[in-house]
């Protein structure tokens, strides 16, 4: 008889596991269902459409009009000097794939119940897959934002674009990370608690609000001075400003306002991290 | 031979009723309760899981203590009645939830068909679902592009594979959901009653590539389901939980006799329904020889199904029948007459059927009893209302422990010629 106990096992179900146990090498394994689930989102977003892709292009373009019209022509909010069509794209733009990846994230647990409850693989794989399939869509996005920059050079305007573009794939690393970390965590907490998923559209739009999408830092600043920490320890404020930096040359940001941004996603995306992991094993039966 | 699965006190507790109101403050104090380094408090007052029973705490330990080891190239059925466990025990093996204590090792790739279709996506095509669905199942891309003519041609839908699966008939739907399932390389396969679908040809179809996986490619299977007869067909040995406990263990014959015996704590030789308003039975009563109740019999014994029910006129064509059906889930035979002219005016009526002696073999049994109008309705259906045992007492097979020697006993005339 051999001894079972020198048997090796290949996995081992407990209880608890190791929280920060992050399963890379299952994920790793499974990285064909990533871009599996990606190329799913992709394309059930258009089937059945005429316009097809198209819309991508559509929904930012519209939103940077009615921007335009009622915070830039009605309202008369300063753009820091810019072209009103351009501050308010580059704004949603960036905006938009962090709201998307923090929206989508937070329903991963209660939209998945019925396939995360029948199989497993690693369940990070899913916020993952949600942070490309977005990044998709944000490349379509930049694409028109290009194109407007372009029409705007045409006319003779002068754009700074400047040293600063070689932030953007920091900025953008940063962007998936905080809306990855802050929709695990929402995800995690509304598998028990459904109230929080009231509060999530309602909470993206006050943050938006407390973010330079539609006005500039520089505004806040010299208007209102006491309440300017609130927008500026956003850590989406200085990415936003940065990217607008970069790419018009117009911006209020610090290497040390974008190091603080920096590190509260990183605090936020573990803490996403741990939480979800902690869940992910029993969320079944309470989801 | 190689253990590829232990479960080791293997614990799973469920909480009842709503979860929403009163989780809050019920998480902080397990929280509190954690801080001091105390047990839960909320999972000390456990009991065992019993649906009909009703309970006084709301948590209710679904499995309690499983020990099993599994070795490799065992096709294992678990079986039990609703509620024992067995979909707990396979969401735990196939890693969907967690247990909350105890711990299961497993060797090898783990493949679970809890469901099939698992993530098909109805917009998407055959085609692009196979690919979806296989990579869920934890396959890799090329391993897939490898079998997919396989998986197309098993599932036989080649016409439609480039049209959205919500266009399929739900049969096709199934169809190409098992193919791709079935296609599946992993050491153990874990199968929830996925069988229950589809037309006859296709159950028999994956019952033969199930047969084959266990037997030919050397892969361990667990099967869950309620049909005995693909149990028996498919598995070496069975596992039966009962209230969340595993009640018996062993080879696959036996199991199922163990099976129906939990199912036999449930009943008895007698039946009374005393609110019994419009159609159906009032009560029937098993009796011996000496009109005594009774649920055990010998060989030599006639048994006596004494029954009174009650029924309006309107169902002229009722029938009343009984149905002997062994502890295989075989049916042996039916008895059936017409209800009218049993009835009396007063709408109700009494009968005794008489099966004769010797011609059950020892054994249990159960029968289902029903009032029905051939081919249209069922008036009423009980079934598996009684049970009662054929005592061995001697019969000329008693000699050959384990061996199937049938269903009944058959008075053969043997003569010289």
């Amino acid at each position: 008889m051999t001894n079972a106990d020198e048997q090796h096992w290949d996995i081992e179900i407990a209880p608890h596991g190791n929280l920060f146990d992050l399963k890379l090498r299952d994920i790793w394994r499974y990285r064909d269902l990533l871009f599996l689930l990606v190329r799913r989102d992709f394309v059930s977003f258009y089937k059945q459409t005429i316009l097809g892709p198209l819309w991508f292009f559509i929904l930012p373009l519209f939103t940077t009009v009615i921007y335009t019209f009622v915070f830039g022509t009605l309202a008369g909010i300063s753009t820091d000097g810019l072209p009103q069509p351009l501050f308010y794209m580059a704004g949603i733009t960036a905006w938009n794939y962090f709201a998307d990846c923090l929206t989508k994230t937070s329903t991963v647990f209660t939209a998945n119940a019925a396939l995360f409850g029948k199989v497993y693989f690693p369940r990070l794989i899913v916020p993952m897959s949600i942070v490309v399939s977005n990044l998709v869509r944000f490349c379509v996005q930049m694409l028109l934002f290009f194109i407007v920059m372009g029409a705007y050079m045409a006319k003779g305007v002068t754009l700074h674009m400047n040293a600063g573009l070689i932030l953007f794939p920091f900025l953008l690393l940063l962007m998936a990370m905080l809306g990855l970390g802050l929709g695990m965590i929402i995800s995690a907490l509304t598998t028990k608690y459904r109230d929080l998923s009231f509060l999530i559209t309602f909470g993206i739009q006050l943050m938006m609000y407390l973010t330079t999408v539609i006005y500039p830092l520089s505004t806040v600043k010299a208007k209102f001075p006491k309440y300017e920490w609130l927008v500026e320890y956003n850590p989406m404020t200085s990415i936003i400003e940065a990217f607008r930096y970069g790419f018009l040359g117009r911006g209020t940001f610090t290497v040390a306002s974008l190091g603080i941004s920096a590190i509260i996603t990183v605090l936020i995306l573990l803490l996403g991290i741990i939480i979800f992991n902690r869940v992910e094993r029993n969320f079944v039966d309470t989801v | 031979m190689a253990k590829v699965i232990r479960a080791e006190n293997l614990s799973k507790a469920y909480q009842l009723g709503e979860i929403g109101t009163g989780t809050l403050s019920r998480d902080l104090e397990r929280f509190w309760a954690k801080l001091r380094g105390k047990e839960d408090p909320f999972l000390k007052i456990g009991e065992t899981n019993d649906r009909s029973v009703k309970g006084t705490s709301d948590v209710v330990w679904s499995l309690r203590d499983i020990n099993f080891e599994i070795e490799q190239g065992d096709a294992v059925g678990i079986i039990g009645r609703n509620g024992a466990g067995k979909s707990t025990l396979l969401k735990i093996l196939g890693r969907v939830t967690a247990p909350t204590a105890g711990s299961v090792k497993l060797k090898g790739r783990v493949a679970s068909l809890l469901e099939v279709g698992t993530g098909f996506h109805p917009d998407l095509t055959g085609r692009e679902n196979i690919y979806l669905n296989g990579a869920i199942l934890g396959m890799r891309k090329a391993e897939i592009r490898r079998k997919f003519d396989e998986i197309v041609d098993f599932s036989g839908v080649e016409r439609y594979v480039d049209t959205p699966v919500k266009r399929y008939s739900s049969g096709m739907y199934v169809r190409l959901a098992f193919a791709v399932a079935a296609h599946l390389e992993s050491e153990i396969m874990i199968v929830d009653e996925v069988l229950a679908v589809g037309d006859a040809e296709f159950q028999k179809k994956c019952l033969g590539k199930m047969g084959d996986v266990s037997r030919g490619e050397g892969r361990t299977v667990l099967f869950v389901s309620h049909n005995m007869g693909a149990i028996n067909n498919l598995c070496k040995r069975a596992i039966v939980l009962d209230k969340g406990s595993v009640y018996f263990e062993g080879h696959v014959n036996e199991s199922i006799k163990a099976y129906f015996s939990t199912n036999a704590q449930e009943n008895s030789g007698r039946y009374y329904n005393s609110n019994l308003i419009t159609d159906g039975f009032s009560s029937i009563i098993l009796k011996n020889n000496e009109s005594e109740e009774a649920n055990e019999f010998e060989i030599s014994d006639d048994i006596n199904i004494s029954a009174k029910f009650l029924t309006t006129l309107k169902y002229a064509s009722a029938k009343i029948s009984f149905t002997i059906i062994d502890h295989f889930g075989r049916v042996i035979f039916v008895t059936e007459n017409n209800l009218n002219p049993f009835l009396g005016l007063d709408k109700k009526g009494a009968i005794n059927i008489c099966i004769p002696n010797s011609i059950l073999v020892p054994g249990k049994y159960t029968i289902t009893a029903a009032i029905h109008i051939p081919n249209v309705q069922f008036i009423e259906l009980l079934k598996d209302i009684l049970t009662f045992k054929i005592k061995e007492t001697g019969s000329s097979f008693y000699q050959y422990i384990n061996a199937d020697i049938g269903c009944v006993f058959v008075n053969c005339k043997w003569t010289h010629e």
